[in-house]
């Protein structure tokens, strides 16, 4: 029992640590993606191929001027950074990182929480984050800051809908919310079963999805809460130092967590296509399945940037219509039809 | 009226078929175009440890000749003065004084030349304009600093040291190497 205990803590810093590492990584291939699609060649002076920019970035912002506007409301507008950078700390909780390990006969699960609710925490969780981004835009008194967070708010709102209905043919298909059933669901291989990975499934879904979680997580082609070109900032127009640099960060975080629930609701998680065929150890294939989900995991995130230095913003009004007069109307069709495709194969 | 070129598009405000509203297609063609650049060869010269070649007549950081003797060439005439549109250059002229026929190469000579690095423009219509084949652009660059007043050049900046010389060949034509050949002219002597 104490192993396990301890284990879960080591996994908590871990994810914590891994989380924060990726998100800084992300800034600086961010920019190494960008630089590329453009025939460029990024930052490359700090560290080789610049692989210290995270660092000196971090500490740029470290020694930065702490301002707070003096007509701001001064808790609120402290209360707003880290209120975004906890929820987006706390939703990798319920993604199963991996199968589990064997040591000395004790199991120990590469996951720190198996709630049975998984999706709806992670919703939960990441619905709460606009609160980070209202909450600040709303406390700067600044009216970019508050246009920013308005439309936050009202993107979290119009894309959360399907983004729920896109998971809910998922739920129904699997009959459960638990990430890690959902991630053993789609374990499979030759050996007598044939399950594939839900994208194979649901593309619909997957498309909605994704499509919803560029909106979630605020990146382009839908930063509209940040666009520069029109709010300056957006919500983040009044913060310095570490305060901005918590928004940015927990926006990388953002990606980093939606990539891993891409990847484990729609990608097979931490399975690999013939993992059961290879005959190796099940601490080995677990090992290798976390790699996995990892890869899957990067890809997703290079998939973001890709995205984002290939598209331009939308307009707010376009934005706004293809959330609720495309993607929901979508989402509810591709409900109902994998709704009587499973009533009809289970009569 | 006639199109003064063949590019122009007529534009029209024609409704977007479905694939068109979709966005879908034209997202993937724009991701495709954005991955195909991320294996081109970049672009960039990482400067202080590599210099970008300079093209054969880059105009940069003037110079004021002296002649195979070491005498200055320039006798302060005042033509690239006027002929600068940036009006950068200013001079004071002052004559020889006996004893000084190996610093300057006629009776009169420019005492104090100086060309606003800022307000150059490097068209090079000064090099042009010079009767006396003293002042050229180089293929230097003009360092940056951070006041402007370091930016008027004097004569200690612009006159060619004697021992070493500035090579100006290439920015002189065929038509002037041709010219310089006709040793009848005062010039040529």
């Amino acid at each position: 029992m104490m192993s396990i205990f301890i284990f879960k803590v080591i996994l908590v810093v871990a994810v914590f640590a891994i989380s924060l590492f990726m998100a800084a990584y992300s800034t600086y291939a961010e920019r190494k993606v960008a630089a590329f699609m453009q025939d460029r060649i990024g930052p490359d002076r700090a560290g080789p191929f610049g692989l210290l920019q995270p660092l000196a970035d971090g500490l740029k912002l470290f020694m930065k001027e702490e301002i707070i506007p003096s007509v701001s409301n001064k808790f609120l507008f402290v209360l707003g950074p880290c209120l975004f950078m906890i929820t987006a700390l706390m939703t990798g909780v319920v993604i199963p990182w991996g199968d589990s390990l064997t040591f000395g006969g004790v199991e120990y699960k590469l996951q720190i929480t198996d709630i049975n609710i998984g999706i709806l925490y992670v919703f939960g969780v990441v619905s709460i984050g606009v609160y980070g981004i209202m909450i600040g835009g709303w406390a700067s008194n600044n009216k970019f800051s508050l246009l920013g967070a308005i439309r936050a708010s009202a993107q979290m709102i119009s894309y959360e809908i399907a983004m729920g209905f896109s998971i809910i043919t998922l739920v129904m298909m699997t009959g459960t919310l638990s990430l890690k059933e959902i991630s053993v669901f789609q374990s499979g291989g030759i050996d007598g079963h044939w399950n594939f990975w839900n994208v194979v499934y649901q593309p619909f879904s997957f498309l909605i999805f994704i499509i919803c979680a560029f909106a979630e997580c605020n990146r382009a082609p839908f930063d509209l809460p940040e666009c520069e070109t029109e709010l300056v900032g957006g919500y983040h127009t009044e913060f310095s130092s570490m305060k901005l640099g918590l928004y940015l960060f927990a926006e990388y975080i953002n990606m980093f967590i939606s990539s891993a629930i891409i990847s484990t609701l729609f990608f097979g998680g931490y399975n690999f296509p013939f993992m059961h065929d290879l005959g190796l150890d099940a601490n080995i294939i677990t090992i290798l399945g976390t790699i996995a989900l990892f890869t899957k995991i990067i890809f997703f995130i290079f998939f973001f940037m890709w995205i984002r230095w290939t598209i331009p913003r939308f307009r707010y009004d376009q934005l706004m219509n293809l959330g609720w007069k495309g993607l929901l109307p979508l989402s509810i069709l591709n409900l109902v039809i994998t709704g009587a495709v499973i009533l009809y194969f289970n009569k | 009226m006639q199109a003064l070129t063949q590019r122009s598009k007529i534009v029209s405000d024609k409704k977007m078929t479905f694939l068109e509203r979709i966005y879908l297609p034209a997202i993937l063609g724009g991701v495709m175009i954005t991955i195909k650049h991320m294996f081109k060869r970049s672009a960039t010269v990482r400067y202080p440890e590599k210099e970008r070649e300079f093209s054969e007549i880059y105009r940069g950081h003037h110079v004021l000749k002296r002649d195979d003797k070491g005498a200055e060439r320039c006798t302060a005439c005042g033509l690239c003065a006027v002929s600068c549109p940036a009006e950068a250059i200013t001079m004071v002229a002052a004559e020889r004084n006996k004893g000084e026929e190996n610093l300057y190469r006629e009776e009169k000579y420019a005492a104090t030349y100086e060309i606003n690095m800022l307000r150059c423009i490097f068209c090079g219509l000064c090099e042009e304009a010079c009767p006396k084949e003293a002042i050229f652009l180089t293929d230097r660059i003009v360092v940056t600093d951070y006041g402007r007043d370091s930016f008027i050049y004097g004569k200690d900046k612009l006159v060619e040291p004697v021992d070493a010389r500035i090579d100006v060949s290439k920015r002189q034509t065929k038509e002037v190497l041709e010219f310089k050949k006709l040793k009848q002219l005062t010039h040529n002597k």
